[in-house]
């Protein structure tokens, strides 16, 4: 693989710092002020999601909802969601990972799976996070992508067995996404409080980083995960304070304070 | 008579595939939850006192078994001999009922102690909401903003019913989106929720569980050919296919007979203003093969793999996709699948309430509407079962602004908008 996964949580371990993961919906608010927004978090940020948009986002809240609803009333295509990531990747060394439903993938016009793998590589990308594919229905995804040198994300939920737990991060290259909840993503207040146990759970499974993420909003719900994960995914909040044109730079900073384990003297 | 459910079909696999199609792509959270409710329906499908209370549920509250009757004008006017089977007469009027009590017993034996389900004309949230009533079970409905304007009647219905209607805002505001926020509801709430799907739609296991509940139709159906024709099986089956929860019920018993045996079965889908027109239902017609609402079938999407938005006359067929059992049976020919659309299946339900008597559902009227074409291509005095899959009482005010029937008793007196 690129090594850019690996090298980024690596760099934030190295600083006894949990990386911090924001996303941003493609093409949202469009096309010029989702590219800004995303030079506006790279200096905080370890890791970028991009999510590409659907039309059925069926494991979204209502905020990633709406920037999906927008970002394709707005015309975004999947090829112009390449394009983004090739602008992005010309940039930045950041690794950039395509968070998508699958039905964009199997129907790509590029050439279903295989060509989807290719171009998102092609383009740029590090890897692909995977919210309603299961290992067991990714066979040939996960060939493609091992082919293509591009890491799979699954995720693993407060449900998942040990036996799904150790599928599970089999079938995962670059890191695990561990869900903080029962739910789809959204900001909250507060998380529960098993979020250490799960992410113990998996990392006793599997030596790949694990980030959690869904419902993470701010400093206060970021840090007693960053307490316990190797990194710090944050959506909806950012999403939210982007759509409502808020300070993104001042939410990120707060939230990349608060991956710090040991506070910074001074 | 009371039919005993023998559940037993050669498919889905272990999987939970139908060949090519179903399968389970949700997110992780769930994949628990839809290992413990298969192991749940294996369990209950093989145990006699449930298959019995079940039974008895389904005569003493849902009134089977429905009737197979003759078409008798129908019959005579096109030289076959038609037979309908009587969805239409069960308790809330139509078949999505005898999949809602299944599931609700099935919540109760696994102890789940909340009721969630989507509608979209609002049938299967009625059916669910009365299954629920009936156990005293809490039941909350999604249905799409712009069903929940469409179908009042249903709305109040289900509210005197106890249940909770939730109008979902996001999308296309139809039946597609009440999908997606019933799955999230159970995403949410899975620990102790129990989501009844109305289709042979969703992830595994649930096509198999809706099919298993829906057999009975096709499995009576079976027991009173044999009464009225002595032969058990027809020489064609027809039936209207949205989702598919009808037609699978009347098809699958039909289905898996050695292939000399078989009837034609024929799925009608929804073309709506014409398959070429882009604005229709038929997703076996002039779909492909994609994901939707986790499991792989043939369904409306663009280039990107965006879904469509459906179109029909009839909201219970307006749904972009169709069930993988369906997508299986028409890859393997088991099943032949064609499209009428939303004026021959208005013109259907007028003559169908002049010549018979019945009033049928819009959807149901699209498989009526098909009897012209089948009885060109088959000899005089063939069998031919319809699904007569729900009554069109709730369709009389779509009847009354289509087709301009109500003028004169409107206050005012002018046609709603």
């Amino acid at each position: 693989m690129s090594g850019r996964i690996e090298a980024a949580f690596a760099a934030a371990k190295a600083e006894d710092r949990a990386a911090f993961v924001p996303y941003l919906t493609a093409g949202y608010p469009d096309r010029a002020g989702f590219l800004e927004a995303v030079r506006t978090l790279t200096p905080y940020a370890d890791l970028i999601e991009v999510g590409l948009p659907y039309s059925d986002p069926l494991g979204d809240g209502p905020t990633i909802q709406r920037s999906s609803e927008a970002a394709l009333a707005g015309g975004v295509r999947t090829a112009d969601v390449l394009d983004m990531i090739r602008d992005l990747r010309a940039e930045t060394d950041v690794p950039l990972l395509v968070m998508t439903y699958y039905n964009p993938i199997f129907c790509y016009a590029g050439g279903g799976e295989a060509g989807f793998v290719r171009d998102v590589a092609a383009a740029g990308a590090d890897g692909l996070i995977l919210p309603d594919l299961p290992p067991e229905e990714a066979g040939s995804l996960i060939e493609a992508a091992r082919a293509a040198d591009l890491a799979t994300t699954f995720l693993l939920a407060p449900t998942s067995t040990d036996a799904r737990i150790a599928a599970v991060t089999d079938a995962c290259r670059g890191f695990v996404y561990a869900v903080s909840v029962t739910g789809v993503t959204g900001a909250r207040e507060a998380l529960p409080a098993d979020v250490p146990a799960l992410v113990r759970r998996i990392q006793a499974a599997s030596d790949l980083p694990v980030a959690v993420g869904f419902g993470v909003s701010g400093a206060a719900t970021a840090r007693p995960v960053a307490a316990a994960a190797d990194g710090v995914v944050v959506g909806s909040a950012l999403v939210r304070t982007l759509g409502e044109g808020g300070d993104l730079a001042a939410l990120a900073a707060e939230i990349a304070g608060a991956c710090r384990r040991t506070p910074v003297a001074g | 008579m009371t039919h005993a459910p023998t559940f037993d079909f050669p498919y889905p696999d272990a999987r939970g595939r139908f060949g090519a199609y179903g399968g389970r792509y949700v997110p992780e959270t769930l994949i628990p939850a839809l290992d413990e409710l298969a192991a749940a329906h294996d369990d209950a499908i093989r145990d006699p006192a449930f298959a019995a209370h079940l039974a008895e549920v389904l005569r003493d509250a849902v009134g089977r078994p429905s009737l197979l009757s003759e078409a008798t004008r129908t019959s005579e006017r096109l030289g076959l001999r038609v037979w309908l089977k009587r969805e239409d007469l069960n308790h809330t009027g139509a078949h999505k009922i005898n999949n809602t009590v299944g599931q609700v017993l099935l919540a109760r034996r696994m102890g789940k102690t909340r009721i969630i389900a989507e509608t979209g004309a609002g049938q299967h949230g009625v059916a669910t909401a009365t299954a629920a009533a009936m156990f005293g079970l809490p039941c909350v409905v999604y249905m799409g903003e712009e069903d929940v304007r469409r179908q009042a009647l249903n709305v109040v219905r289900m509210r005197l019913l106890g249940a909770e209607v939730v109008p979902v805002t996001s999308g296309t505001r139809t039946l597609k989106d009440a999908t997606n926020e019933a799955i999230r509801d159970w995403v949410t709430n899975v620990r102790d929720t129990f989501y009844v799907i109305g289709s042979v739609v969703g992830p595994h296991p649930y096509p198999r569980i809706v099919r298993d509940f829906q057999a009975v139709v096709g499995e009576e159906t079976m027991a009173q050919l044999t009464e009225r024709t002595g032969r058990d099986v027809p020489d064609a089956v027809v039936a209207c296919v949205g989702g598919g929860s009808n037609a699978i019920g009347i098809f699958a018993p039909f289905a898996y007979l050695p292939a000399e045996r078989r009837p034609r079965l024929i799925g009608v889908e929804a073309a709506g203003h014409g398959v070429g027109t882009g604005a229709h239902a038929a997703s076996i017609t002039a779909g492909k093969r994609g994901v939707l609402h986790g499991a792989m079938m043939y369904l409306m999407s663009d280039d990107d793999g965006q879904i469509s938005p459906a179109h029909s006359v009839s909201a219970g067929l307006d749904y972009p996709g169709v069930g993988p059992e369906h997508s299986y049976y028409a890859d393997a020919g088991l099943a032949e699948y064609v499209g009428v659309d939303d004026g021959a299946a208005l013109a259907a339900f007028q003559r169908f309430a002049r010549e018979e008597g019945i009033l049928p559902a819009l959807e149901t009227s699209h498989a009526l509407a098909y009897l012209d074409e089948l009885a060109t291509q088959l000899p005089a005095g063939a069998d031919v079962v319809v699904n007569l899959s729900g009554r069109g009482d709730k369709d009389v005010n779509e009847a009354m602004r289509v087709l301009n029937l109500g003028a004169d008793v409107q206050p005012g007196g002018e046609a709603p908008s």
